[in-house]
């Protein structure tokens, strides 16, 4: 337990001492649902009706950003190596990197949609659906996102292929995301959609620190 | 506990195979308290690989590896506690200080070192006054000199030192040898590679050529 406090605790800490990293990501996802608007104009049927997709996608791709840099370093500096000796399971400790990812890269996206939902004019539950949606569907990208991050570690122009592998499995999480708020915008209420990402989540959130790990391995033999 | 460390650690028939060509073959290694190894040899002969063998990070193609009379699959967890592995890369975070370094180094182990510990065993690597600095304003040898303070720290009794003199200036080989001297001195084992030739005092040593025709 030690291990994966103090393992969760550095990535944070060596995130907020260098927070050039994080800040691209919030950047990317505020730069892209602010210019839709603009260019969209200012019809704010249209804009409802966009809204879910322009910002699921925007997250979707701003959480790619930051996805091969997840073992990149630790790789690089002999830190892996040493994980990979210290006696703690090697799946729990990528649970702990995936945990602290999330909490820089995805939850920030999190808080920021209802604010920038705002922009296109959705209403209150629309809102709430929304950021609820993307609390579920972003941890499922960072799990999703993480073994592609593992398989793809210390191949040169790892970034393009890292993208091609992950793309396909961020397709679900986003079609019922964005698919969430639709519903609710149609009158049929988000449950069902918000039960699949839910679904999704513990699939992913069981399975993808096992898969990373012996990625992990395989990638330091 | 005790068996472990009667025994030691024994390798027996192994092979290495690297990018499709054999660096060694049938190789026997045995190490036991109180004996210390020097792996020699050329570049590319597989003096890395034989490390990383030992340590269990990579499968060799062929032969065993045991520990206490044990193969590794079945004691890797209390190998792994009792064993140290520093390599190449020096497992630092550029952004965190030395004492931060190795704090984290202990926490991933399971042990917890006090920073009164870690504090005067940077101090004993000559890294006084250096302790709360982030790693990138420190030399490369200094560098070195923060992860060769887990040697003192870590309760370890297998040392597994990849090239452990490199970018060391002459007071800090000293010092490096005096703590690896010690360390047999006292009852541990040590499997190193290191191009320098050593003068070795007390304690059994012996060394081992890789890729000698």
């Amino acid at each position: 337990m030690r291990a994966l406090w103090s393992l969760w605790r550095r990535d944070m800490l060596l995130a907020l001492r260098r927070p050039s990293e994080v800040l691209t990501v919030v950047f990317f996802f505020v730069v892209v649902a602010a210019l839709f608007p603009l260019a969209i104009g200012p019809e704010r049927p249209t804009l409802r009706m966009l809204a879910p997709g322009v910002l699921w996608v925007g997250a979707l791709l701003a959480s790619l950003l930051a996805l091969n840099r997840l073992f990149e370093a630790d790789h690089r500096d002999g830190t892996l190596e040493q994980m990979l000796l210290s006696g703690t399971p090697l799946t729990l400790l990528v649970v702990a990197k995936i945990a602290a990812h999330w909490v820089l890269c995805g939850l920030p996206l999190v808080l920021l949609a209802p604010l920038l939902g705002v922009l296109f004019d959705l209403s209150g539950d629309a809102l709430g659906v929304l950021a609820l949606s993307l609390l579920i569907g972003t941890p499922v990208l960072s799990c999703l996102g993480a073994i592609g991050a593992a398989l793809t570690l210390g191949l040169r122009g790892g970034g393009v292929l890292l993208a091609l592998l992950v793309l396909p499995l961020f397709v679900p999480v986003l079609v019922f995301g964005a698919g969430a708020v639709e519903a609710l915008a149609a009158g049929l209420g988000s449950g069902a959609h918000l039960s699949i990402l839910m679904a999704l989540l513990l699939l992913s959130g069981l399975f993808s620190p096992w898969a990373c790990a012996q990625a992990l391995r395989i990638a330091l033999e | 506990m005790a068996s472990h460390l009667t025994l030691g650690l024994r390798a027996r028939d192994l092979s290495c195979i690297r990018g499709g060509k054999t660096l060694f073959a049938a190789l026997d290694v045995s190490v036991l308290p109180g004996q210390s190894l020097h792996l020699q040899g050329d570049n590319g002969s597989g003096k890395t690989s034989l490390l990383r063998l030992l340590a269990g990070l990579s499968e060799p193609a062929r032969g065993d590896i045991l520990w206490g009379g044990r193969p590794m699959a079945q004691v890797r967890e209390t190998y792994q506690q009792d064993m140290l592995y520093l390599g190449h890369a020096l497992a630092l975070k550029e952004g965190l200080s030395a004492l931060e370094n190795l704090q984290f180094a202990a926490a991933m182990t399971g042990q917890a070192w006090s920073p009164d510990a870690v504090t005067k065993a940077l101090r004993q690597m000559g890294l006084r006054g250096r302790e709360h600095m982030p790693l990138q304003v420190l030399s490369q040898g200094q560098k070195r000199r923060v992860a060769l303070a887990r040697l003192s720290l870590s309760p370890a009794h297998l040392w597994l030192l990849d090239e452990p003199f490199v970018a060391l200036d002459a007071a800090a080989c000293e010092l490096l040898l005096g703590l690896m001297q010690d360390h047999v001195g006292q009852g541990g084992m040590l499997v190193f590679t290191s191009h320098q030739a050593l003068s070795w005092r007390g304690g059994e040593h012996r060394s081992l050529r890789l890729g000698a025709p």
